[in-house]
């Protein structure tokens, strides 16, 4: 690292966590600094973390005064007051640790140049996480800034172990290109193999279910006899639910604590700083502590339910145990039967060392389009310069020059074709062909609203009335259209009753009560990794291999295998049978519950015209099943490449998918603005609802540079297209239909999900309301006309807490956490599955 | 199409799924909330939306006007997002506009974001227009049998899964609100005060579906957030 420092070159350190990286990125400034003082800032340190910044800044203040070296070290994030805002444009400290938010909105001052023209180094830390998302493009893009205000600073990332390490060498690399050979790669040995094996709950294998409860008094055993732990699991529903559930066993008084996302700051960081104290036993949490400041103290992870990827399961079996010779421990809880089989190869790939994870795709035309009119902000420049300076940041190292001129022409006047806004254009152009921002009220609009991070529409949710309540964190909006004054739910841990909404806060009061629902987010869970999908694909093909699985699990593949047969590696198996008066398609893809949950859609549209009237669909990480009115005939053809055409668009028309990432796009681009000055009590006014702004969009201007930002955001997240294609692709001509006479072995996971999954906004909702209004009037007629609907239309998906034994589908299966509640976990056996039913 | 009929001080009145109500007996179309040119409206605040919103409101609109072929169509108020709105229009739009008002007696109830008639196009001007037993309004709460708009009602259902929203005509046997016609107008939660104070014994509220509509009563819809404007 110092050998690459003294050159002035860039550097790329790899490292497992734990082997003191951080510091090692610092050594290079630090060295510099106490040879030759100088008064400007010298090294900028960016993490995706301000905790993170905040923690690096304690440890590098230390060590620096105890050697008496005369080295400033300043934070500079969201939290930092006015005053030191002010004082470190003034005189900047030798070493400033911020995040990539807050760097861009250094960069879009006039002074930026002053700042940061002495700059020497900047330490990129967590660039693995940062890479590929849009937080990346953007500090992407404040980099190709920075090396155009200071040419000579060198650039030294800090990563985890990635599959692929060629995007962040073009990241660190000055032209924004992997192959520039300007960059040195160091890595350090890897620490000693993690020892990782899998604890089953008692009695038989849930066959469905994602919450793991049952396995809650294994959960708790493991946590007494542990030093401290971190309980991670894939939601933040799952969470709430398992430290409940946890502490129902927890006789011991054990201090177990929650974090995740959406609760109060404060409240998080109560919980990171009573786990650094070491005063927990553990922590459940979700990918809120994937990342963070390192706890020495941690000896046992535990993941419960499926891991999803390996290398999401090696960065958190990386949380504990943080000395890299000594070996991590990590116990896997899998939740059901196909979680068993993705444990079981999440832990062939940890062993085998073999990282998964997609290539960073382009950057986003959104970022940029806020990232321009923060260079605008910033100080007047040509579209030449500029487009330069953008394609020496590596996700826009290829972007086209008509996207950058798209772009910058919205920005500059929104971009229609219809040119309707002259007169409110945000940039105007000189007579030289420089843009300007277009008066102070713009620049402090931007400067208000910059950031890439957007989350659905919000509410506070507050204990008590008035301004007295303590606030305990936020839930989406669609939770609490759910809910009626009265109806108990479960948040913070707490059991809490809602009394009210009162503009965008949620009032609660304390509760008890053995069915609270569980607040659910959406987008929450990662889907399956292709990687683990295709481990898992071999894991079945191989017959030979079962014999390290749990009985129960074997013995069903055995089952499968002579009652149809397995997925190959190499083919789509697609299962059709009769059930109660219905037709099932089933149809083991692999492509993770996304990709799935949108060919669920493309699927029932091709049988709707097929004429088999399909009635509905469901779909999880491995599969997806469609139920219809009459028999699936010619079911290679429903697999046609051609779906991905009028089908696809079609659908994205109405999608509510599309949709939500219109909105994420349409706020980082800065067509809606999120904060408006002075305009916090007459929000009314000015904001306007997005979903309608997509449907004219769509129809007027369908070429428009955001839709096209939306439809490559639909390649992959909530969408995931790109996944499908690559299945439609593959399973070209190897599609194996197997007609069957009944249910096979391994659909009956999938079977169960019916009436338990969400069904998403904006799809089928003609018929939920038909369906509604029937029951309504039935409800009216007898004699309920004022009264809340019946409770079988209030179940809501996610509250499977709160499902009613009577409301199953027949059969004795029972999964783990939905079906039973809270109250009942405690001692419950479930029954077998009879498949002869 | 299936529109739904319901009684109003004893006239028979038709609500279309596409957001209108007719009237047979009288040949009147009445149309709430259109809020032409609010994207331009909205550019003049900072947020520069797409352009487009007055010509989709008037492509929904014109094909409702051929279909019935009123001879009197009642634009309930802010029918304009703002006083220059009418200023703005582009001249195609403008020009459909005076086409429509060719076809049958245009009708314009002054509203609250826009309290004077729309400059340069033809029709008549009235706070409140009264139509045999019942009177047209752009903010209900009179004390005659009435037709309103202004609120943008949206009502949440709860159904199997998820709360569904539509926007929404509510109504009981003396008053009848219509949903905002406009492309960029949202909605309010029919069970805000402002909407349910208007029904103290109950309503009805029937929400826009494809090609039909769906009825409850105000009881079974559910409280949510408010959205948009």
């Amino acid at each position: 690292m110092l050998a690459a420092a003294r050159a002035g070159r860039s550097a790329l350190l790899i490292a497992p966590t734990g082997a003191g990286k951080t510091l090692a990125g610092f050594l290079g400034s630090l060295a510099d600094l106490a040879e030759r003082p100088s008064a400007a800032l010298h090294t900028l340190y960016i993490s995706p973390l301000k905790a993170l910044a905040t923690d690096i800044a304690r440890n590098l203040t230390a060590p620096i005064a105890g050697m008496g070296l005369p080295i400033t070290v300043e934070t500079r994030t969201g939290d930092t007051g006015a005053e030191a805002r002010k004082r470190q444009r003034a005189k900047p400290p030798h070493i400033l640790l911020t995040t990539p938010e807050s760097l861009a909105v250094l960069l879009s001052a006039p002074d930026a140049t002053a700042m940061f023209q002495g700059l020497a180094a900047v330490v990129v830390d967590e660039i693995h996480a940062l890479a590929g998302t849009k937080r990346g493009d953007q500090l992407a893009l404040c980099l190709a800034r920075l090396a155009t205000i200071a040419p000579a600073a060198r650039r030294v990332g800090l990563s985890a172990t990635v599959p692929h390490r060629a995007p962040l060498i073009a990241f660190l690399s000055a032209g924004g290109r992997a192959d520039a050979d300007d960059v040195s790669v160091i890595e350090a040995p890897g620490g000693a193999d993690a020892s990782v094996r899998m604890v089953l709950p008692e009695g038989p294998l849930p066959w469905s279910g994602h919450m793991g409860l049952l396995a809650t008094p294994d959960i708790y055993r493991l946590v007494r006899d542990a030093g401290t732990s971190i309980v991670f699991v894939n939601t933040r529903a799952q969470a709430e639910l398992v430290f409940q559930a946890l502490w129902r066993l927890n006789d011991d008084g054990l201090a177990i604590a929650l974090h995740h996302g959406s609760l109060a700051r404060e409240q998080r960081e109560r919980v990171e700083a009573a786990m650094a104290a070491g005063k927990l036993k553990a922590v459940v949490a979700t990918s809120s502590l994937d990342l963070g400041i390192d706890w020495g103290n941690v000896d046992l992870v535990i993941q419960v339910g499926a891991p999803k990827g390996v290398s999401r399961l090696l960065q958190r079996i990386g949380r504990a145990n943080h000395r890299w010779n000594e070996a991590s421990r990590a116990v896997l809880v899998p939740a059901n039967r196909f979680e068993v089989l993705e444990c079981r190869a999440a832990v062939e790939g940890v062993a085998a060392h073999d990282l998964d994870g997609d290539a960073p795709p382009p950057g986003g035309l959104d970022v940029l389009a806020q990232h321009i009119l923060g260079m605008a902000c910033a100080g007047p420049f040509t579209a030449d310069d500029l487009y330069a300076e953008v394609t020496r940041a590596a996700p826009y190292a290829a972007l086209p020059r008509r996207d950058f001129d798209d772009v910058l022409r919205y920005v500059a006047d929104g971009g229609y074709a219809l040119s309707a806004y002259e007169r409110h254009r945000k940039l105007f152009r000189d007579s030289e062909g420089r843009y300007h921002a277009a008066s102070e009220a713009v620049m402090r609009r931007h400067r208000m609203n910059i950031g890439t991070i957007v989350e659905a529409p919000l509410l506070k949710v507050k204990l008590g009335r008035g301004f007295g309540g303590m606030q305990l964190g936020e839930i989406e909006e669609y939770f609490v259209s759910m809910l009626n004054p009265g109806d108990t739910f479960l948040f913070a841990g707490r059991v809490l009753r809602f009394d009210r909404l009162r503009e965008t806060t949620v009032e609660c009061s304390p509760a008890q009560g053995q069915d609270p629902k569980v607040p659910a987010y959406a987008g929450g869970r990662l889907p399956l990794t292709t990687y683990l999908a295709d481990r898992v694909r071999a894991i079945l093909e191989r017959p030979e291999s079962w014999d390290e699985l749990p009985e129960n699990v074997a013995e069903w593949l055995r089952l499968q295998k002579s009652r149809s047969r397995l997925p190959g590696r190499n083919d789509l198996l697609v299962e059709t049978f009769p059930r109660g008066g219905k037709w099932f398609l089933v149809a083991y893809c692999f492509e993770g519950r996304n990709a799935h949950q949108t060919l669920g859609m493309l699927l029932t549209r091709r049988m709707e015209r097929a004429g088999f009237g399909p009635l509905g669909f469901v779909a999880t990480d491995y599969v997806v099943a469609v139920w219809s009115a009459h028999q699936p005939l010619r079911v290679a053809e429903l697999f046609g490449e051609d779906m991905l055409g009028d089908d696809l668009e079609e659908w994205m028309a109405e999608s509510s998918m599309l949709r939500r990432t219109f909105r994420t796009v349409a706020v980082i681009a800065g067509l809606i603005d999120r904060h408006v000055p002075g305009a916090e009590k007459n929000r009314r006014q000015v904001t306007i609802n997005t979903d309608l702004v997509y449907d004219v969009l769509r129809k007027h201007e369908p070429d428009h540079v955001l839709l096209r930002a939306t439809r490559a955001d639909a390649a992959r997240g909530l969408v995931d297209v790109g996944r499908i294609a690559g299945l439609l692709a593959r399973a070209k001509g190897r599609v194996v239909h197997m007609a069957l006479s009944r249910v096979s072995p391994l659909a009956v996971p999938v079977l169960l999900e019916i009436g338990r999954e969400s069904v998403r906004a904006g799809e089928g909702e003609e018929a939920l309301l038909a369906e509604a209004e029937e029951a309504a009037l039935v409800a009216e007629a007898m004699g309920e006309a004022e009264s809340p609907p019946a409770p079988q239309q209030r179940v809501h998906p996610v509250h499977r807490a709160n499902f009613r034994r009577g409301a199953r589908p027949s059969g004795s299966a029972v999964g783990n956490q939905g079906r039973s509640t809270l109250g009942t976990i405690r001692g419950r056996r479930q029954g077998e599955l009879s498949l002869d039913e | 199409m299936t529109a739904a009929p319901i009684h109003i001080a004893g006239e028979r009145l038709m609500l279309d799924p596409d957001g209108v109500l007719w009237w047979p007996a009288r040949k009147l179309l009445a149309v709430a909330d259109l809020h032409l040119e609010k994207g331009s409206s909205l550019a003049a605040r900072g947020a520069l939306l797409p352009p487009y919103d007055s010509r989709a409101t008037l492509d929904r609109l014109v094909p409702l006007i051929r279909r019935y072929r009123p001879e009197r169509i009642v634009a309930l108020g802010d029918s304009f997002h703002d006083r220059h709105g009418a200023a703005r229009l582009a001249a195609a739009e403008a020009d459909r506009l005076r086409a429509i008002a060719e076809g049958a007696e245009l009708i314009w109830v002054l509203g609250n974001h826009d309290p004077a008639p729309p400059a340069g196009f033809p029709g008549a001007v009235a706070t409140e227009w009264l139509e045999g037993p019942i009177a047209f309004r752009h903010e209900g709460g009179g004390a005659t049998p009435e037709i309103c708009g202004h609120h943008h009602p949206k009502a949440w259902v709860p159904t199997r899964g998820k709360a569904v929203s539509r926007p929404c005509f509510v109504a009981d046997a003396r008053r009848l609100m219509l949903p905002a016609f406009g492309a960029y107008t949202g909605g309010l939660d029919v069970r805000d005060q402002a909407i349910a104070g208007l029904f103290p014994r109950g309503a009805r509220v029937f929400l826009q579906g494809r090609g039909r509509l769906y009825s409850f009563t105000l009881g079974q819809v559910r409280q949510a957030a408010e959205v948009g404007s």
